[in-house]
């Protein structure tokens, strides 16, 4: 599958990652830097510190306008979108008939509409399946026009906070309007890190300015998608297209948090019977944390053994900066899936000893 | 301290006397990132010109390093078990992956030699 780089889309700030020296890669379609001249062990760990910049322009952004639009959204996903209340944010997921996960994303109430951000490689299915939902009377607006970055780390909140105070107020998956540097952005305090920080949707005219001023503030960082991807894992965090995708469900994926409590006795979404009948029953695979011992990592599509028979794959994998050690998420049978169990990696064939953990393996400093 | 050849794997191998030690080029562990983890081969081995017999692995992805030269394994870097890091540092020094005993001087010298190698990096980039 060799893309070439003319085939590929740019994001906003594609100029400014060319000029911080971002190493670029494909991603879902676009070009992104996966890592700047720091590396990526050091990105991770000052974000962990300070506060990294990430730009996520690739991600897909929507707005669904009109009376129903909660309801009707809640066909799609089990996650209680009615209950959202104005200045709130939740994470989702949307569903396919036979109970699989079509993509994990979030939803905002801002008051007058529903605003959507789904995953880069899925944005083009998700807004179809979704416009397809929608009544007469709610219209879905994508928003290919807007940027999105990322601003994640302890220190995150407190420097964006020079710029618009307001936004310290907001506590974890609170969202808002703010004008930061004369730029209108709508500020969420969420993330994909584990780390207290914000997520931020601006104009795509005014997000190099934007990033700039961000860029300048004390301990901020540009940080790319390698260090993203290893912050979220050790958050526990799922990939989609990895961790979860069309074959899992909800319960097998530990994601049953994001079902709704009133969603629970309605039933009334896609692919509720398989979520349902798993809940009842219990899933026949679930999606845990694997440390494996010793330094050697375990890659994504290793096969995991418990007493020499196959009982799971690892998702994904890699090593963890901030564990400083090797971590992985992958599927394993039920009845292997408690805390401690003992498993064999198949790494290069040779068989790698692990064990199941729990998550996350970073904990969370969300601002709760 | 005799001159340095390369492969088209990026890797470089030194010949002085019948020893040859071999690692990762500059190149390579700038391409690869942050080495977390390398599994190296056991001395005594018997090894083929081309043979995988090492693995390094950075934060983001595992690369098979190969045999430049057939020879038998002399001896594996053991310090970077404990320090990964200095292939990063010093990947033509300290940063050596192992040593091969047997080797022949022909076949090293058949190997790209430094001006060669980097218009071969230049020609990939």
């Amino acid at each position: 599958m060799a893309e070439s780089d003319s085939a590929l889309l740019e994001t906003p700030l594609a100029s400014l990652h060319r000029e911080l020296g971002g190493r670029m890669v494909p991603f879902a379609g676009y070009a992104m830097p996966v890592q700047y001249p720091a590396g990526i062990m050091a990105e991770h760990l000052h974000c962990r510190a300070a506060a990294a910049l990430f730009d996520v322009s690739h991600m897909g952004q929507a707005e669904l306008v009109g009376e129903g639009a909660a309801k009707a959204l809640e066909a799609l996903t089990p996650a209680d979108v009615q209950g959202l209340k104005p200045g709130r944010q939740r994470y989702g997921l949307l569903m396919t008939m036979a109970g699989g996960i079509f993509d994990d994303f979030m939803v905002a109430n801002l008051g007058d509409r529903l605003f959507l951000v789904v995953n880069a490689s899925r944005k083009e299915q998700d807004l179809a399946l979704i416009a397809a939902a929608m009544p007469a009377g709610v219209t879905l607006r994508p928003l290919p026009d807007r940027a999105l970055i990322a601003l994640q780390g302890p220190q995150a909140v407190a420097s964006i906070a020079t710029l618009a105070p307001g936004i310290a107020a907001l506590s974890f998956m609170g969202i808002g309007a703010f004008d930061i540097a004369g730029v209108p952005a709508i500020v969420s305090r969420s993330g994909y890190t584990g780390e207290d920080g914000v997520e931020i949707s601006v104009p795509a005219e005014s997000a190099e300015r934007f990033a700039r001023a961000l860029l300048a503030l004390p301990g901020v960082q540009p940080t790319g998608l390698g260090a993203r991807d290893s912050l979220r894992l050790e958050a526990g965090l799922c990939l989609y297209g990895n961790d979860i995708d069309e074959t899992t469900s909800p319960v097998e994926a530990n994601l049953v948090w994001t079902i709704g409590k009133r969603r629970r006795t309605e039933w009334n979404f896609c692919g509720a019977d398989r979520v349902r009948a798993e809940l009842d029953t219990g899933a026949k695979r679930l999606r845990v944390g694997i440390r494996p011992e010793g330094r050697q990592p375990a890659r994504a599509h290793t096969e995991i053994q418990a007493n020499g028979a196959t009982v799971g794959e690892v998702t994904s994998g890699g090593f963890g900066p901030s564990v400083n050690g090797p971590v992985a998420m992958g599927y394993v049978a039920r009845e292997h899936a408690a805390d401690g169990t003992p498993l064999e990696l198949l790494v290069r064939g040779k068989p790698l000893a692990a064990r199941v953990a729990p998550l996350p393996f970073h904990p969370h400093r969300y601002a709760r | 301290m005799a001159e340095l050849r390369f492969t088209k794997d990026h890797e470089w191998i030194r010949l002085e006397g019948d020893i040859a030690t071999v690692g990762i080029t500059d190149h390579a562990q700038n391409a690869l990132g942050d080495v977390v983890f390398v599994d190296l081969p056991e001395a005594g081995r018997d090894v083929a010109e081309g043979e995988s017999i090492a693995v390094v692995e950075s934060v983001k992805a595992a690369s098979d390093v190969y045999a430049p030269v057939a020879g038998k394994v002399a001896e594996a870097n053991a310090a970077l078990a404990e320090n990964p890091g200095l292939i990063n540092s010093d990947p033509t020094g300290e940063g050596w992956f192992f040593r091969l005993e047997g080797v022949d001087a022909g076949s090293v010298a058949a190997l790209m030699d430094e001006a060669a190698y980097a218009a071969f990096v230049e020609s990939a980039a």
